[in-house]
């Protein structure tokens, strides 16, 4: 449910963040993920954790590639990806985990066949708000303007956990 | 209109969209809540106008404030806007879940989206779908997501392919159904889609992977074939789940992966990957280093020997400074640890227990060294005084949680190893003294948890503690009442029991005084337990305190009464096995589910029921009292087997008796000093450390060696002892080691001729239970999935078609099946009205689009008519070509449809139907001899009076099948239609067309194959089996019809000759008499058919009876036509 679904992202985070920088990348998280037959696989970009809670049927080192893949894949479809992006883009992000994993199972792994449909789906989108969307596209344009300024306000330490990035969890 | 339109969007410049709601968040840091309230009651504002797109841009804030304060708000919104945006679908994937009401709702906005012209939206509805599907929306959605399946574009077919196992785990039924869709799309062109399909496979067969063995061949092509890693992997996976259960399997896979050296995870790779992982674990980085831990705990369920050579290295990984690295070690040594080095391992363990940090890694290692010790019933302990030490050790860990499991274990050794009770019983004497240590951490499952065990143990076994007195005392001090309820209520019970054991030395040795004193102790101490808020305990107290009072009168009138007080624990507890209850079979006669008295009804009196229960059960009782075990025949069991061993030269005797030894040691002389030192609260003092009994056993080995080896040189010859009790795994030179003490290890009882089953393994809860079903079996009518579909379409298009056969099918389905089926049009009445509105519109545009497609028939309608080459020569060809032998013949006779060289050639069987008696299978398998792709196959048959095709329910007389596969080029696939017929009697002819869409680099093409069937009256005939006797019984009666034909110009051999009977007539010999033989078979409506074949110079005459006379000369007639052509 909705609480232990929180309390697992918590957990997650804190036994994910705590870990040194040359250790492996695969924490065997006890009772609160599920017991023994799942494992936390994670990789850190920076100021950034990618985990991934998957079950013995998964191989470690292809989910390791499939974080790589998404990562990849994210920098792609906002060129550079930073932090920021993944903050104020939620949704895409998850349309890009969407084509990636599906229901608990891995759909694609070719990041073109990704970007493809990703770019596709933007481009639909944009046809469909036409005209009727181009007055608040232009508005939203001018409020973006400023968007450098905003790093300064940003406290690092809590990004990792306002961002919502782990819907994966079967 | 377009006024508003622009209205509305101009207002929407000044809306906040998604960016602006994040920004505003972090620019309001210091009063965040306030800032969110307010745009809370903005979205609401906006989900109030008319405008769409202002409502999708207000849900999708609403979702991400709700993921950021995970409040539940969104729910009754995002209904509205489910087909509407992207976003739609995210906001209800993460708040809708198995428990949201409205869910039911979306059902038909699902629907609708699956069907929708843009594959964008569909994939977001199945993208959504796999997040929320319930069992419901499984059952109702089922069907449509299967057509998707095979949707012309790839990007839908993957994704609705992946989430066929979200729906067959929410719906186990539709399993079967889709299975074999599911199989065809392994081989589907494009690699998404296959991957996505081994995908499914992978996870289905993980959990009941005998059920998929048959798909081995398929998989093994694949790999092969495949170049996709992914695809591999999970491939190779699904092989390790398989081969266990298909030994042959591993021999073929060995090439494959030595050439593809992927996952080290398979078996046939052992030798290979140890000698690479030991090198590994040394130098490359700790990722690396966890793969190879992981890698070697699978080799080692299959290979331990190679695995333990390099216990060393792992011992090692147990310093790593990464703990899942610790972690995967302590597992790797649960399967390395032999009789040899138990004791060493465990040693370690216990230092690593003393550093560790962290109560977790702490508590893990704990149950790791129990885990360890207690492996296969102490397989590996050979000193159990050692043991006990250790766990007396464990307990002074702080703030473990498995205080529980450390009790269990003392309980489990002191009751099932009868020679160390009397060391046990002096180490939980000692402890229960040095309570207050461990009492002093009273959470649940605490360490003060062992005190149960403690206090139980000394209790039982109280025959042998020595400090009688002083245990009660420790037992009833004021501090005890600060413990848990149950341990307290043990202690209660377990008093009284040394008391019992006190009173009864007093008495023995004349100290009245002394057990008066005893007495009034007791009566002092037991009031503070009656207080107790625990119910049990008071329950116990007072009732124990009540007894003392009065053995206290009997002692005052100096009467003896310890004999009694003993008699009340008299008699030994034997270990019963958990499972022992489920196990004990049901009597002869015995049903468990019948009334014993009648139901109550109301009409009945009540007071007379309480007096036959009460007598039945005494009844009851009496009948099932268990055997008691007959302590005479214990006794001279165990006579004899002390003479065995007395006899046996290699048994050693000169291990004295466990409490001698115990004396004789000096590193265990200062056990019985009970001195206090508080100022080393951790340290028990007076208790034995391990570490002596490593040593000692050390020693211990080393004089058996030494005393072996003398042995062996005087006694060369003669044959190794067995002196080994329990174990019959090990290597040599653990057979050298003989256990310390002579351990008894009681198996736990079970009741006699208990039922060996497996089956209680089995968590009955198990989701993935459901999907264990047999796959291979052909589907029954009543597997279908339900399909939505409307009634009044079907209404409206029978009387479009100018069928000159509308006849009503004469199909007379048996009871089951009705009643399924009325059951199901039920529920479709049900669902029906529910959808009502939404399924009108959809309906109607399904029909359309069947028109369109009716038109395009009829245009492309190119005569290719093909001459028929059905006929019994092309099969005879077939026949003799290959598979017609002396030797035992295929059941099926094929026949020749189609033209070859043609786009398509099939051959068709039929086979009756054993279960109803008016149908027939037609088995068709299709080949695709052209280089095009063929698809959309459909079968259609243009019914008679007599026989009429097997139809769908609901679909017209003019329907064709869908034949449910694709075939690229030099395929062939099988698939069965069902024919009823009302009369068998005569040959039956069908014409049929197969019409196809045929797909080239040039486009696709209509095309349309003619066809005939040919039901020739052989192929009603089952064959049966029949005894001679039946037979003659048969002939005598009379009531059959006879006819009879003569072939002459026959030469092959009559062996020959009533083989061919057999094969194309469905045949089977009762009886062979040289040049003559009789013949049965049975029609499948219940003709009795005999036939008497004779076979004289150049002839073959037969003679036959049966029922129905038209039957038998139609029969004839064909039997004549395949004899002539001999």
């Amino acid at each position: 449910s909705e609480d232990t679904q929180q309390q697992i992202i918590r957990e997650t985070f804190h036994l994910v963040s705590k870990r040194d920088e040359n250790v492996c990348n695969f924490l065997e998280g006890g009772l609160l993920i599920g017991g023994s037959d799942n494992k936390l696989i994670y990789r850190h970009y920076a100021t950034l954790y990618f985990v991934f809670c998957v079950d013995s049927s998964e191989s470690e080192l292809g989910i390791l590639d499939l974080i790589q893949v998404f990562v990849e894949t994210l920098d792609k479809c906002f060129e550079n990806v930073c932090e920021l992006d993944l903050i104020f883009h939620v949704d895409k992000v998850h349309n890009i985990l969407a084509e990636m994993v599906m229901g608990g199972m891995v759909l694609e792994t070719n990041m073109n066949e990704i970007v493809t449909q990703i770019d596709a789906q933007n481009k639909l989108e944009k046809s469909e708000a036409g005209l009727a969307g181009a007055p608040a596209r232009a508005v939203s344009a001018v409020k973006n303007m400023n968007l450098p300024e905003i790093p300064r306000n940003i406290n690092i330490g809590d990004i990792s956990i306002k961002v919502p990035n782990l819907p994966s969890f079967k | 209109m377009a006024l508003k339109m622009v209205k509305g969007s101009i207002d929407r410049m000044f809306d906040k969209n998604l960016q602006d709601l994040v920004r505003g968040i972090r620019n309001h840091k210091e009063d965040e809540a306030k800032y969110i309230s307010q745009c809370i009651d903005e979205i609401k504002q906006e989900l109030k106008q008319d405008n769409i797109a202002v409502k999708a841009n207000a849900v999708c804030k609403l979702t991400y404030v709700s993921a950021l304060l995970r409040r539940n708000a969104t729910t009754p919104f995002v209904l509205f806007l489910l087909s509407s945006t992207n976003f739609g679908y995210l906001a209800a994937s993460q708040c809708f879940h198995e428990g949201t009401d409205v869910i039911m709702l979306t059902t038909n906005q699902i629907r609708k989206d699956l069907s929708s012209p843009n594959q964008y939206d569909t994939g977001v509805a199945l993208t959504g779908l796999s997040c929320f599907v319930t069992p419901d929306l499984a059952r109702d959605l089922a069907n449509d997501i299967m057509t998707l399946m095979s949707h012309t574009k790839p990007y839908i077919r993957k994704k609705a392919v992946l989430i066929m196992y979200k729906v067959f785990l929410k719906y186990p039924e539709s399993l079967r159904p889709a299975f074999p869709r599911l199989k065809e799309k392994l081989e589907d062109p494009d690699p998404g889609v296959q991957s996505a399909a081994v995908n499914v496979i992978c996870e289905l067969a993980r959990r009941n992977p005998k059920n998929y063995l048959s798909l081995a061949p398929l998989f093994f092509k694949l790999m092969t074939s495949s170049t996709n890693n992914w695809v591999l992997i999970k491939i190779i996976k699904l092989f390790g789940a398989l081969t266990p259960l298909e030994p042959r399997l591993g021999k073929k896979l060995i090439e494959p992966l030595t050439n593809l050296i992927h996952s080290a995870s398979i078996q046939v790779q052992k030798q290979y990957s140890i000698s690479i992982f030991g090198k590994v674990l040394f130098c490359f980085s700790l990722t690396v280093k966890y793969l190879g831990l992981l890698a070697m705990s699978k080799i080692l369920k299959t290979h331990p020997k190679s695995v333990q050579s390099h216990k060393d290295l792992i011992l090692q990984c147990l310093d790593d400074k990464d703990e899942s690295i610790r972690l995967r070690a302590l597992d790797l040594l649960y399967g390395m640890v032999s009789k040899k080095n138990l004791m060493e391992i465990v040693k370690k363990l216990m230092i690593h227990v003393d550093k560790a940090e962290g109560t977790t890694y702490r508590d893990e290692l704990l149950t790791k060294i129990i885990d360890i010790c207690s492996q296969s019933n102490y397989q590996y302990i050979t000193n159990f005084e050692w043991y006990i030490s250790i766990l007396v050790e464990l307990t002074r860990l702080e703030g473990t949680r498995h205080g529980h499991l450390i009790a269990a274990q003392m309980l489990d050794v002191a009751i099932r190893v009868k020679a160390i009770r009397k060391f046990a019983v002096s180490q939980m004497a000692m402890l229960l003294d040095n309570a207050h240590l461990i009492a002093s951490n009273t959470q649940r499952n605490g360490i003060c948890e062992v005190l149960y065990a403690a206090a139980w143990i000394c209790g039982e076994f109280s025959e042998h503690l020595e400090e009688l007195n002083q245990t009660l005392e420790a037992m009833l001090k004021p501090k005890v009442t600060t413990l848990p309820g149950h341990i307290q209520a043990v202690y209660v019970q377990n008093m009284v029991k040394l008391y019992a054991s006190i009173l009864q030395q007093k008495e023995q040795a004349g100290e009245k005084e002394a057990a008066q004193e005893i007495t009034q102790l007791m009566i002092d101490r037991l009031p503070q337990f009656v207080q107790s808020a625990d119910l049990e305990v008071q329950e116990r107290a007072s009732c124990i305190l009540q007894l003392i009072k009065y053995i206290q009168k009997l002692q005052t009138k100096e009467v003896p009464v310890a004999e009694e007080v003993i008699a009340l624990f008299a008699g030994e507890l034997n270990p019963v096995a958990p499972k022992a209850q489920k196990k004990v079979p049901v009597p002869e006669g015995l049903d468990l589910d019948a009334w014993i008295n009648e139901p109550p009804s109301d009409s009945e009196s009540e007071d007379e029921k309480p007096k036959t229960i009460f007598h039945d059960e005494e009844q009851r009782h009496s009948k099932h009292r268990p055997p008691e075990i007959d302590e005479e025949e214990l006794a001279r069991r165990r006579e004899a087997r002390k003479q065995e061993q007395a006899n046996n030269p290699f048994y050693i005797k000169s291990s004295p008796s466990p409490q001698k030894r115990y004396q004789d040691t000096p590193g265990v002389e200062h056990i019985p000093v009970v001195q206090i030192d508080l100022s080393v609260p951790l340290k028990v003092p007076g208790m034995p450390m391990s570490d002596q009994y490593v040593k000692l056993e050390e020693e211990r080995r080393h004089k058996q060696k030494l005393e072996k080896d003398k042995k062996k040189k005087k006694q060369k010859k003669e044959k190794k002892g067995k002196h080994r009790r329990h174990n019959s795994l090990h290597t040599e030179s653990e057979e050298d080691i003989a256990p310390a003490h002579h351990v008894d290890i009681i198996t736990e009882e079970m009741p006699e001729n208990a039922l060996p089953s497996d089956e209680d393994d089995k968590d009955p809860n198990d989701p993935y239970k459901a999907l264990d079903v047999d796959l291979d079996k052909p589907l029954a009518d009543s597997e279908k999935l339900p399909v939505q579909r409307h009634r009044n379409a079907e209404n409206l298009k029978s009387p479009d078609t100018e069928a000159p056969l509308v006849e009503k099918k004469s199909k007379k389905p048996k009871k089951k099946e009705k009643k399924h089926k009325e059951r199901e049009k039920e529920k479709k009445k049900e669902r029906e009205k529910k959808v009502a509105e939404e399924e009108k519109k959809s309906s109607k545009h399904r029909k359309k689009k069947h028109k369109k497609e009716k038109e395009e028939k009829s245009k492309d309608k190119k005569k290719s008519k093909k001459k028929q080459h059905h006929s019994e020569e092309e099969t005879a060809e077939s026949v003799q070509n290959g598979t017609l032998d002396d030797e035992p013949l295929p059941v099926r006779s094929w026949a020749y449809l189609g033209a070859p060289g043609s786009w398509e050639a099939g051959t068709y069987d039929i086979q009756g139907n054993l279960q109803h008696d008016s149908q027939v299978t037609v088995s068709v398998i299709f080949e695709n001899k052209s280089t095009s792709f063929l698809k959309s196959m459909e079968l259609n048959v243009l019914d008679s009076l007599n026989t009429k095709m097997l139809r769908p329910e609901g679909s017209s007389v003019h329907d064709g099948i869908p034949v449910p596969f694709q075939l690229p080029p030099g395929v062939s696939s099988e698939a069965q239609f069902v024919f009823t017929l009302q009369s068998i009697v005569m040959a039956q002819k069908l014409k049929g067309t197969l019409s196809f869409i045929v797909k080239n680099d040039e486009g696709s093409t209509h095309e349309k194959l003619d066809f005939k069937l040919h039901f020739s009256c052989a192929s009603y005939l089952i064959t049966t089996p029949c005894y001679s006797d039946a037979f003659a019984r048969l002939l005598e009666s009379g009531d059959l019809h006879m006819s009879s034909i003569k072939v002459d110009g026959i030469s092959i051999s009559f062996q020959h000759l009533l083989a061919k009977i057999c094969f194309y007539h469905h045949f089977s010999v009762v009886e062979r008499v040289d040049s003559c033989a009789s013949m049965y078979s049975r029609s499948i409506q219940g003709h009795h058919v005999c036939l008497l074949v004779k076979k004289g110079e150049n002839s073959v005459s037969v003679d036959g009876k049966c029922n129905d006379s038209t039957l038998l000369s139609n029969l004839l007639d064909e039997m004549k036509e395949t004899l002539s052509k001999c």
